[in-house]
């Protein structure tokens, strides 16, 4: 793959950008005017764990780039629509490969286009300073698999690229295992975190007195696993056991959900809980601190706006 | 008689100014605030909104300074209870304590000094706008009966409910407070940390379809708790609800819990859902969202405490 689009560029997209530019020829579409213009004038400088600046071509019409082989749309869940619709009779032979947290980002893309799709999740953070500059932060891996019209060998080559980029990606023939996870996982400690405003920090699994929050979070994972094993998913990781590796590390993590509200922005309560309490009602499980966790997020956004 | 209103905040001050009024009653005033104590010795305490009143209670930061009271009324917030109630225990060496607190385990905190405990609960409500001066928001009736682990006599109780009648705040006494002391815990502990924990005011957390379903859930559960003790519930936390929530009554009220989150204040929630699931445990009722909505706020208390 010669042609790459990333199509928004916020923390996630911008990584992406930043390191697929120096392997193949990178175009960047975004939403506002002055983020092309910045990003076509000044590049786009990575800090961090990797240190690089990158040439980029950038627009805010698919008209006016280049025609890609591969589109990461690196948009946020909540912008994910609108976006595929800019992207509705454009580059019809690429695949768009999906990186939103939550389920069913793929099948919001295909409600669009005819395009072969391919799913992944990723695990990797940063910063973002400015238009043109991120920081790098958590070098943690990209999971990809197929989706509609698409093998393990597609996912394959992506992942291989994204590794010659100097980024962590991993093919899966089955991505639900490791997407079910991330979806357990952020749907307890984003909401936890943005209902208390508290970083993702050790007291999210401590369980020594009663009233300690890693109770609660682990009642939530229970939930949530209770959920992906009736139907039929197999968690690749146990969401409680990354809960305590990612708090072992000492650092505190302020899951984006904590910053949309503090930033009184719409949060991806709806992809991600939302998501996973749609399943439930399929599957016939209650989960009743999820839907407690949904309704508070909910009106929490409320309040803000 | 003789009356300390100990702790007098919002609910302590219609106590005390109403209760001062009375020929026949000598009132004391503590609190810690010195400043809202000056101001209640200098030019009285005084009351406006549901009622214009001036009283004239003697107050005092200082509790060497009590004569022995007939009667105590405890009004602090549910965690100063204890360390309150042992600074001014001497006073009340022959006299009978009540408390008019939110929450559960006020009675048991008091009864750990005093000898004759009094379970109230009240509903009256406003708050302090400035020393010496507090805003009465809503009126209210007030039940007082015994406390079963060390009951102060009936007729004592009832000579106390007298005197609040009399004084303009409606209270009766009866055989069994529990019924009424639920109600109010079961409606605070459903609807005061959801306030706290989304920033809406009563009125738009029912009007959320949702969170109203929420609310009663937290409500089916406290009910649960309250009947596996015997206690009949004397009505309907639900009603509370939604009476509270009409434009006319309480809908642009912000929770007290919501009022300490913004001013980054410690909340009851130990006291109302920690004591509801406190008591689920003992029991055996499993309270899951009460155990949810306390780690909630607990997990903001400490946000802030960072």
């Amino acid at each position: 793959m010669k042609s790459i689009c990333v199509a928004g560029a916020g923390v996630i997209g911008s990584l992406f950008a930043g390191h697929l530019a120096q392997v193949a020829e990178l175009s960047v579409l975004v939403r506002r005017p002055e983020h092309a213009r910045a990003l076509s004038e000044h590049g786009l400088r990575v800090s961090g764990r990797s240190k690089l600046a990158a040439r980029v071509t950038a627009a805010t019409d698919p008209e006016e780039l280049p025609e890609p082989e591969l589109v990461i749309v690196a948009c946020k869940s909540t912008d994910l629509d609108r976006l595929a619709a800019r992207l509705e009779h454009h580059w019809p032979d690429a695949i768009v490969m999906t990186v939103q947290n939550g389920l069913g980002a793929d099948e919001v893309i295909a409600r669009h286009g005819d395009w072969r799709l391919l799913a992944s999740v990723t695990f990797m953070s940063g910063t973002r300073h400015d238009d043109t500059h991120v920081e790098y932060v958590l070098d943690t891996a990209t999971w990809i698999g197929p989706a509609r019209g698409t093998t393990r060998a597609d996912a394959e080559a992506v992942a291989l690229l994204i590794r010659s980029s100097g980024l962590q990606a991993e093919a899966f023939d089955d991505l639900r295992p490791a997407q079910w996870s991330k979806l357990v996982f952020n749907a307890t400690v984003n909401t936890v975190a943005a209902l208390t405003g508290l970083p993702h920090d050790a007291r999210f699994a401590a369980v020594e007195a009663p009233t300690d929050l890693g109770h609660l979070v682990r009642a939530l994972m229970e939930e949530g696993k209770a959920v992906a094993a009736a139907t039929g998913v197999a968690l690749r990781e146990d969401p409680w056991e990354m809960n305590v590796l990612a708090t072992q590390r000492g650092s505190a993590h302020y899951p984006s959900m904590f910053e949309d509200i503090k930033a009184g922005r719409a949060t991806e309560v709806d992809m991600i809980t939302g998501s996973l309490v749609r399943a439930a009602r399929d599957a016939g499980v209650a989960v009743p601190l999820h839907e407690t966790m949904y309704r508070l997020v909910k009106a929490k956004e409320a309040a803000r706006r | 008689m003789r009356v300390c209103v100990v702790g007098c905040g919002a609910v302590g001050s219609l106590f005390a100014a109403n209760l001062a009024t009375l020929e026949d009653v000598e009132v004391w005033a503590f609190d810690v605030s010195r400043e809202h104590v000056d101001a209640i010795n200098r030019d009285g305490l005084r009351l406006t909104g549901a009622g214009d009143v001036v009283g004239r209670p003697h107050a005092t930061s200082d509790a060497a300074e009590l004569p022995a009271c007939d009667f105590g009324i405890v009004a602090t917030k549910a965690m100063h209870t204890e360390p309150a109630i042992r600074a001014v225990a001497a006073a009340f060496a022959d006299g009978c304590v009540a408390t008019v607190q939110n929450g559960l385990g006020n009675e048991e905190a008091i009864a750990r000094h005093v000898e004759r405990v009094i379970r109230g609960t009240t509903f009256p409500a406003g708050k302090v706008t400035a020393p010496g001066v507090v805003q009465w928001d809503v009126k209210g009736e007030t039940t007082l009966g015994p406390f079963e682990e060390r009951p102060a006599p009936a007729e004592r109780i009832a000579e106390l409910a007298d005197a609040c009648t009399r004084a303009g705040m409606p209270a009766s006494a009866v055989a069994d407070a529990r019924g009424p002391q639920w109600r109010k815990v079961i409606f605070n502990a459903a609807t005061n940390p959801l306030g706290a924990l989304t920033g809406l005011t009563h009125g738009r957390i029912c009007e959320r379809l949702d969170l109203r379903r929420l609310a009663s859930t937290l409500v089916d559960e406290g009910r649960a708790v309250a009947e596996a003790q015997g206690i009949v519930l004397d009505a309907d936390p639900e009603e509370l609800i939604d009476y509270a929530a009409r434009p006319d009554v309480a809908y642009d009220h912000k929770a007290s819990m919501l009022q300490d989150v913004e001013a980054h204040r410690s909340t009851e929630v130990d006291y109302l859902n920690g004591g509801i699931v406190g008591f689920g445990r003992r029991l055996g009722v499993p309270t899951p969202a009460h155990e949810a909505i306390w780690a909630l706020v607990k997990g903001m208390e400490a946000a802030w405490a960072q």
